[in-house]
């Protein structure tokens, strides 16, 4: 059986600049019926069909999950990424008729938790938009810490000051503001859960301390989907369907697969689920690898690669797909 | 036109039985000669007309009377029901799956009316008409889960999905085949299944753990899963095996056709919408094997599975007493000749 | 000791130091010995912001070696149920980055972790080290009763008197093993009882 998700057909009902970087987008379901159901942190991928070329990126649904007659995301314009935002900003307009998956939840909230920290960077304040949501209507105990660039880029900064007063905690990089964190983390009460998402040191800075501190690994939540990174092109061979195929530059090596005509499963396309964990037959030549779900042992033995955000750089590579 | 709901009982003078149709449709779960767990997960999508898959929540004939049994097991062992307390949301993900699926299948019994957070739930075979507020607990009788599962055929586990394990957190379990909830509650999916023998050698509990933690909204899957028991007795608890244990010293060659029941467990597993969790319905089938061996293939081949089943599955299975006396009885239908392949009789 | 055994039959490990802003021990009798282990592997200061709850025993043993210890705390106390309002209080206090270490018997390390569980710790992130007696608490599935210190297989319910098999499946939320009838399907067959848990 597949894993993958089942689909939804949507249509674009607003686009909405929220700064200089960020637009939100609205999709309503074509047949009018209500969208799935959603729990705070779960994410869609969406479907971009961009000439010859589909790409298929995850966003978080920042919207309530208490309504569900639109779903909507919030996508931070990428220059030099591979062009999913750029298509987004540029090309996706209301009406546009469009597929997106099923939500899936890789950040779920610990429900036992006494206590929900949250700690968000930049555009990782998505996720908790739906989350804070769910939490507030349920009388549910939680807390945000949100550190953005400057004050007009702190996307929903001011949303959320309004919903939740107290409860969220602004941090501008501009005025050098800075997260206290050591004092934060030694303050919390027992039974609080972590959850942190925004740009990969952040991550890494917060779960290191965290864990220097004694928090023990199960109540640290993260969510970081690496983007696909660009890079040189590279020729795969694909044992189990007798093809060879070539990765663009701006294509990831996932994206390659499919445009061949094959289809692993995938929920994420971000490096996190391991559903496309592909098995290496053979290599000359050295793994990029971009993913958090393969262990480093896994990484160094050169047996295995997640198609979504890694790359090739060498002779020949064949997978056992 | 609906579905007759039978009188009966699960207990006492134990006058459970199946309808001609319902033998026909009885989820047979051997779909050869043998038996030997496997991870046997399927897509859980709606199966052929007058099947046990023909609605994704199945309600039969046995409906009302099983109900009434769980009422009689709850006002003995209120224990039976229980759900730790962050598990509250998907109590509420549960009713309204259920609600759904019930209304939707048999819309001649079940209506479900909805204005925003207002929602109205006609239940006809039980004569309930309640109208409450979706999300709060306070407008109804129960909590959301056992409010729900005190209208819904087969036991409920609903199972909490955090640091890529499942943990049983919560549940409805009045059917089971000998387990006990007030127990297990709170353990992970390993811990739950420690007692099952040799299936953990075989790895078959990882891999069933990496499918279920993956199973996605809007595809839900199912397995079968199967054990005898003695009499009709839906309740075969280890709290009360002291009571229902005895029954198993009770089978004798003359009476194998009328005590001796195959039961058969149709369990899916849907992921939750709001809390992300995953329910766990364990729908339980009983067949007398009088019934049963009404379809000449199905004698052949229980026959041939109970006869070359392992002596610890038999064990655990709580068959080891009886087995004897029960293949004695089977054998004189089985005349050796093949069987079709598939579940279904010929 | 290495009988086959089940996945949810508790594994114990050895007390090793974890990064943490406090510590808090809890051990009975032999448990004790435990930590004086742990001192010696941990970093210097260790104990400077550690808690250690003991509960000696009938033999009054291993007092003076935990006090040597020099923890910020030392509470000495009669019994688990005696300590229980303190260690709630404690709980109820703290703060994340406390720690816990929990050794001696499987009845005391049970009991404390059932408590750390219902204050909101997380059960991996504990540190278990069994000592001493391999006496279990088993809770009777039937009528639900705890038997204490149990030692023989099958063993008889305190509470009401059927003869129990002691599975190694165990509940961390009741804190106790599983007892189910023996006997169950003829009452007149009684298996010979036998020292099994000493």
């Amino acid at each position: 059986m597949s894993t993958g998700t089942t689909k939804l057909d949507v249509v674009v009902s607003d686009v909405v600049p929220v700064n200089d970087l960020v637009t939100r987008f609205h999709f309503r379901r074509r047949d009018g019926e209500l969208l799935p159901t959603f729990s705070g942190g779960a994410h869609v991928v969406v479907e971009m069909r961009d000439g010859e070329r589909t790409r298929l990126n995850p966003y978080s649904l920042m919207g309530s999950p208490l309504d569900t007659r639109e779903y909507t995301i919030s996508v931070r314009r990428d220059d030099v990424g591979r062009g999913g935002s750029l298509f987004m900003h540029r090309n996706v307009r209301p009406g546009l008729e469009m597929v997106v998956s099923y939500p899936v939840n890789l950040f779920s909230l610990d429900r036992r938790a006494r206590k929900h920290l949250m700690l968000a960077g930049g555009i990782g304040i998505t996720p908790f938009m739906a989350q804070t949501a769910q939490l507030a209507a349920e009388g549910g105990n939680f807390e945000l810490h949100y550190t953005c660039r400057t004050a007009s880029l702190g996307t929903y900064a001011d949303v959320l000051r309004e919903r939740y007063d107290r409860r969220v905690r602004l941090y501008h990089d501009d005025l050098d503001e800075r997260i206290e964190l050591d004092r934060l983390l030694s303050t919390q009460p027992l039974g609080t859960h972590l959850y942190v998402c925004g740009p990969a040191g952040m991550i890494n800075w917060v779960r290191d301390r965290a864990a220097s501190l004694g928090w023990p690994a199960e109540t640290v939540h993260f969510e970081h989907f690496a983007a696909p990174q660009p890079g040189l092109p590279f020729d795969v061979t694909l044992a189990v369907s007798g093809k060879t195929i070539r990765v663009d530059e701006q294509q990831s090596l996932l994206e390659a697969i499919e445009a061949a005509g094959v289809d692993p499963p995938y929920l994420c396309r971000g490096g996190v689920c391991g559903q496309c964990e592909t098995n290496v037959v053979s290599y000359d030549g050295k793994f990029i690898h971009n993913d958090h779900w393969l262990s480093e042992e896994d990484h160094r033995s050169g047996c295995k690669i997640m198609p979504c955000v890694s790359r090739f750089e060498g002779r020949s590579l064949v997978l056992e797909r | 036109m609906g579905i007759t709901f039978r009188k009966e009982t699960f207990r006492d003078d134990f006058t459970f039985k199946n309808s001609p149709e319902h033998i026909r449709r009885f989820p047979f779960p051997f779909h050869e000669d043998a038996y030997m767990y496997a991870v046997n997960i399927e897509p859980h999508v709606v199966g052929p007309k007058g099947s046990v898959l023909e609605n994704l929540i199945d309600v039969d004939e046995h409906y009302v009377a099983e109900m009434q049994d769980r009422a009689l097991v709850l006002a003995e062992d209120p224990l039976r029901c229980q759900s730790l307390p962050h598990m509250t949301l998907a109590g509420w993900d549960l009713l309204e799956l259920l609600m759904e699926q019930q209304a939707l299948g048999y819309p001649e019994h079940f209506t479900l009316t909805r204005d925003g957070d207002r929602w109205r739930w006609i239940n006809r075979p039980l004569g309930i008409d309640d109208t409450f507020t979706f999300g709060d607990t306070s407008t109804l009788p129960y909590g959301p889960m056992e409010y729900i599962t005190r209208q819904s055929q087969g036991d409920f586990c609903i199972l909490d999905q955090r640091d890529g394990n499942l943990w049983m957190d919560a549940g409805m379990v009045t059917t089971q085949a000998d387990w006990s909830l007030d127990f297990d509650i709170g353990m992970n999916f390993f811990e739950w299944h420690a007692p099952v023998p040799l299936a953990h050698e075989k790895g078959i509990f990882v891999r069933a753990l990496k499918f279920l933690t993956n199973i996605q909204q809007g595809k839900p899957a199912r397995r079968l899963n199967w054990t005898m028991t003695i009499n009709p007795r839906l309740d075969t608890s280890p709290e009360n095996y002291h009571k229902w244990g005895p029954d198993r010293a009770t089978v004798t060659p003359e009476n194998v056709g009328d005590k001796v029941h195959l039961r058969v467990e149709l369990q899916s597993f849907w992921r939750l919408p709001r809390s992300n969790g995953i329910v766990f319905p364990i729908r339980c089938y009983l067949i007398k094997m009088d019934e049963l061996v009404t379809q000449p293939k199905w004698a052949r081949r229980l026959h041939r599975v109970i006869r070359d089943l392992p002596d610890e599955l038999a064990n655990y299975k709580g068959l080891t007493r009886y087995r004897p006396a029960l293949v004695e009885w089977l054998s004189k239908l089985d005349d050796g000749s093949a069987t079709s392949p598939g579940f279904g009789p010929d | 000791m290495v009988a086959k055994s089940i996945i949810s039959r508790p594994v114990y490990g050895t007390l090793s130091p974890q990064p943490g802003k406090h510590h808090l021990f809890i051990a009975d009798a032999e448990g004790a010995l435990a930590i004086a282990e742990i001192a010696e592997r941990a970093p210097p200061g260790f104990f400077d912001d550690s808690e250690i709850v003991f509960i000696p025993g009938p033999d009054g043993k291993h007092i003076a070696a935990l006090e040597a210890l020099k923890p910020a705390q030392f509470h000495q106390a009669p019994s688990f149920a005696s300590l229980l309002p303190r260690l709630r209080q404690t709980l109820a206090n703290a703060h994340m980055g406390l720690r816990l270490y929990l050794s001696g018997t499987e009845g005391l390390i049970g009991q404390a972790m059932q408590v750390a569980l219902e204050a909101g710790i997380d059960h991996t992130s504990i540190q278990t080290e069994h000592r001493g007696s391999l006496a279990r608490r088993m809770q009777c599935v039937h009528c639900k009763g705890i038997t204490e210190n149990v030692t023989t297989q099958p063993a008889t319910c305190a509470h009401c008197g059927l003869l129990l098999l002691v599975r190694d499946h165990y509940s961390r939320r009741i804190a106790a093993f599983q007892g189910v009838c023996i006997n169950a399907e003829d009452r007149s067959e009684i298996p010979p009882m036998e020292e099994a848990f000493p």
